[in-house]
């Protein structure tokens, strides 16, 4: 920014908050480009659209999801770990739902034990709890949520084996698989994402709840002292988290047809949280958030590991990757890393 | 004598939280001990010390750390990435076994260190640097290999298998009885030095006052930079040496191994009576931590009906629990109740402290 003197336009353009998701978002499109040149290329088939570009933002669409109940959560100055075991919980309630005799396997695609509506309000009912469990132990035991979210990342894998005998059980009911699997012109997932963002739009910007979970992360205190409830502003959010993690794990469960608890979810809190930091959210202080931001973070974090997997890069090496990622990520976003740089700039030119 | 200890923890509320850690260890094992006939046997207590070198040695490291007021949730890929790392080279041979383990300790040493100085000196928060390390930790333990790798080395087996009997409990002729193993004895050796450098060196001194307030430490003229560098460097050795403990007692290496350490190792620290906001514990209580651990485990086995996936559930809950004695002891203090509701805002401290950072 020192170099020369920018356009007003470009100085606004590079200070929007979209700008840096959207400008890796491009170097990764590029990169890929370059690797596959059919890499943008949509056909329709049946009235749908298939290709590289949709399948990004499908089996992206779970990490949407993740993100934007993480982005408030981190808003209010938290983070949440335990969103990928209450994947794994919700997806073995609804997979203990349908078929609660999972030993005795009915193979009909037609049946289901409990009608499908109620599958999916119990299932998100289970891990709204957990998000208020969650929520309960931040707010209110003022315990770290890092802390607070780990008890529930680790316990709740073992509550999900619990649930299901430790057994995967595999999903044969057809409308339930309809969630993951389904397609209206676009992926039927694209379509709960879109009505989530939409809903968490307007609850947090055509009401003062936004404001609220910003001003609680920007300072918790000086909140309570202009009478925000900030104790149940942090429990919105984390019941929120915990709401759309349970979203993620049907939405993932329907996908693959099966409820695995040992690997529904797995790693995906990394997903989550990257996406948000890459979204501009600020780790570990909280305050200004941008919905939008963290869904372009969340397809950047899907582009990333698409295109590994197409480079060769195995499932499991892929988290040093992101980890790395993560650190340099937040390098680039902290004050005092800039304050270095910008002090070796300026001594460079003063020697110079 | 109980008199005594009973004035000592009137007058001394950080004790009650040991204290009570201790009766739940004795209480939790007489209880064992008058349900199942098996957990008479002396050898069932000895391995709790034989199945826990590797969460002490790293639960010690990180009692450390959080005595420091930081944290450390890389320990679990460390652990792993040492398993792995060391079984690859001893498959890949040339090097002397001996020569490793060094090259293992530097290598945690060099991944603490790291983490120490993009939160020291960078200033970023050590949960989310420390989570970073531990995926990379754990990447990088599966780019190395996919599938566990089995140790086949003498020096790994004679330190795994050695039996150490027990003087007057075992057979010294027909080599029968209760016995320990050489892990055993490096994870006391470890706690042991701790022990020392906590509570008798300057340095132990210095992690206790920055813990306690990193703000007043700098007035004091302390070197916290450098303590808090040290800390994540020393959780690292910690985190190596553990590793080296399982892939001894284990003889493989998988990057899968120690799944959800962070938090049995952070349990144990907290269940031990360490506080998690920093300045107040004791290592010693680390290890009782550890022994209820243990104890729980093995009330499951001998239950035999409870899933093994209770003992993360379980672990859990003590976790909770002491984390909740801690804030009532805390509340009852009668401090300014401000101190409670004030936000995590003590790593932001006044621009003028930072002088030294700069």
């Amino acid at each position: 920014m020192t170099r020369g003197r920018p356009s007003v336009s470009w100085r606004r353009a590079t200070q929007s908050r979209l700008f840096f998701p959207l400008a890796i978002l491009a170097v990764i499109m590029l990169f890929d480009l370059a690797f596959d040149p059919a890499f943008f290329e949509l056909e329709v088939i049946d009235g749908h659209f298939y290709g590289s570009l949709v399948d990004i933002v499908r089996n992206g669409s779970t990490v949407m999801l993740l993100a934007i109940g993480m982005t408030l959560v981190i808003a209010t100055g938290g983070v949440d770990l335990s969103v990928g075991a209450v994947m794994a919980i919700s997806a073995s309630v609804a997979a203990i739902l349908i078929n609660p005799d999972f030993l005795e396997v009915s193979r009909d695609a037609a049946y289901t034990f409990t009608p499908l509506p109620l599958v999916i309000i119990l299932a998100l009912v289970v891990a709204t709890i957990c998000g208020l469990w969650n929520g309960i132990l931040v707010a209110y035991w003022n315990i770290q949520p890092m802390v607070a979210t780990l008890i529930l990342m680790i316990a709740g894998r073992g509550i999900a084996q619990l649930l299901t005998s430790g057994t995967r059980i595999q999903i044969f009911y057809e409308p339930y698989a309809w969630f993951g699997n389904g397609w209206i012109v676009v992926p039927v997932s694209l379509f709960i994402v879109a009505a989530l963002y939409l809903g968490a739009w307007l609850a947090t910007r055509r009401t003062a709840l936004g404001m609220f979970i910003e001003s609680v992360g920007i300072n918790a205190r000086s909140s309570f002292y202009s009478g925000i409830n900030e104790k149940r502003v942090k429990l919105v959010a984390y019941m929120f988290c915990g709401f759309c993690a349970g979203l993620a794990g049907i939405v993932a469960s329907s996908n693959i047809r099966t409820s695995d608890a040992n690997n529904i979810g797995l790693n995906l809190e990394l997903d989550a949280i990257l996406a948000v930091v890459i979204g501009g959210t600020a780790m570990g202080t909280g305050g200004r958030f941008s919905l939008l931001a963290s869904v372009v973070g969340a397809l950047v974090i899907q582009a990333i590991t698409t295109s590994m997997y197409a480079v060769g890069v195995p499932a499991n090496a892929l988290l040093a990757i992101k980890g790395f990622v993560v650190v340099v990520v937040i390098l680039l976003l902290s004050a005092q890393f800039r304050d270095v740089v910008e002090r070796l700039g300026t001594r460079k030119a003063k020697a110079a | 004598m109980w008199s005594s200890i009973g004035a000592r923890l009137a007058a001394n509320r950080r004790l009650i939280p040991l204290a009570a850690t201790v009766s739940l260890f004795v209480l939790a094992y007489l209880f064992g001990a008058v349900m199942y006939d098996g957990m008479r046997d002396p050898q069932i207590f000895l391995n709790l010390f034989r199945a826990s070198p590797f969460l002490l040695i790293s639960a010690v490291g990180m009692t450390v750390v959080i005595l420091s007021g930081g944290i450390d949730l890389s320990v679990g890929g460390v652990v792993a990435l040492t398993t792995v790392a060391s079984a690859a080279l001893l498959r890949a041979g040339g090097i002397d076994p001996w020569a490793i383990m060094l090259l293992m300790l530097a290598m945690g040493m060099a991944i603490g260190g790291a983490m120490g100085f993009l939160i020291t000196y960078l200033k970023l928060q050590p949960f989310i640097v420390t989570l970073a390390g531990l995926w990379v930790a754990r990447g990088l333990s599966f780019w190395i290999s996919d599938d566990a790798i089995p140790i086949d080395n003498r020096l790994y087996t004679v330190l795994g298998q050695t039996r150490i009997l027990i003087p007057g409990l075992s057979d010294p002729v027909t080599k029968v009885g209760p016995f320990i193993s050489i892990p055993v004895i490096l994870e006391f050796v470890v706690l042991l030095v701790a022990v020392f450098a906590l509570h008798y060196t300057r340095f132990g001194r210095t992690v206790y006052a920055v813990g306690g307030s990193e703000q007043s430490a700098r007035l004091m003229g302390l070197p916290v930079n450098r303590t808090k560098m040290l800390v994540y460097t020393i959780n690292g050795l910690c985190s190596a040496l553990a590793g080296i403990a399982l892939s001894i007692d284990v003889s493989s290496g998988h990057g899968r191994y120690a799944p959800g350490l962070e938090l049995t190792v952070i349990g144990a620290v907290v269940i031990g009576g360490t506080l998690l906001t920093g300045g107040v514990g004791y290592v010693i209580g680390t290890l009782f931590g550890v022994l209820v651990i243990g104890v729980i485990q093995t009330l499951i086995q001998f239950n035999g009906q409870l899933s093994s996936w209770w003992t993360p559930i379980a672990v859990g809950a003590l976790t909770l629990a002491f984390i909740g004695i801690q804030s009532a002891l805390a509340a009852r203090k009668a401090r300014p109740s401000a101190r409670r509701n004030r936000p995590r805002e003590s790593t932001r401290e006044n621009p003028a402290l930072q002088g030294e950072s700069a």
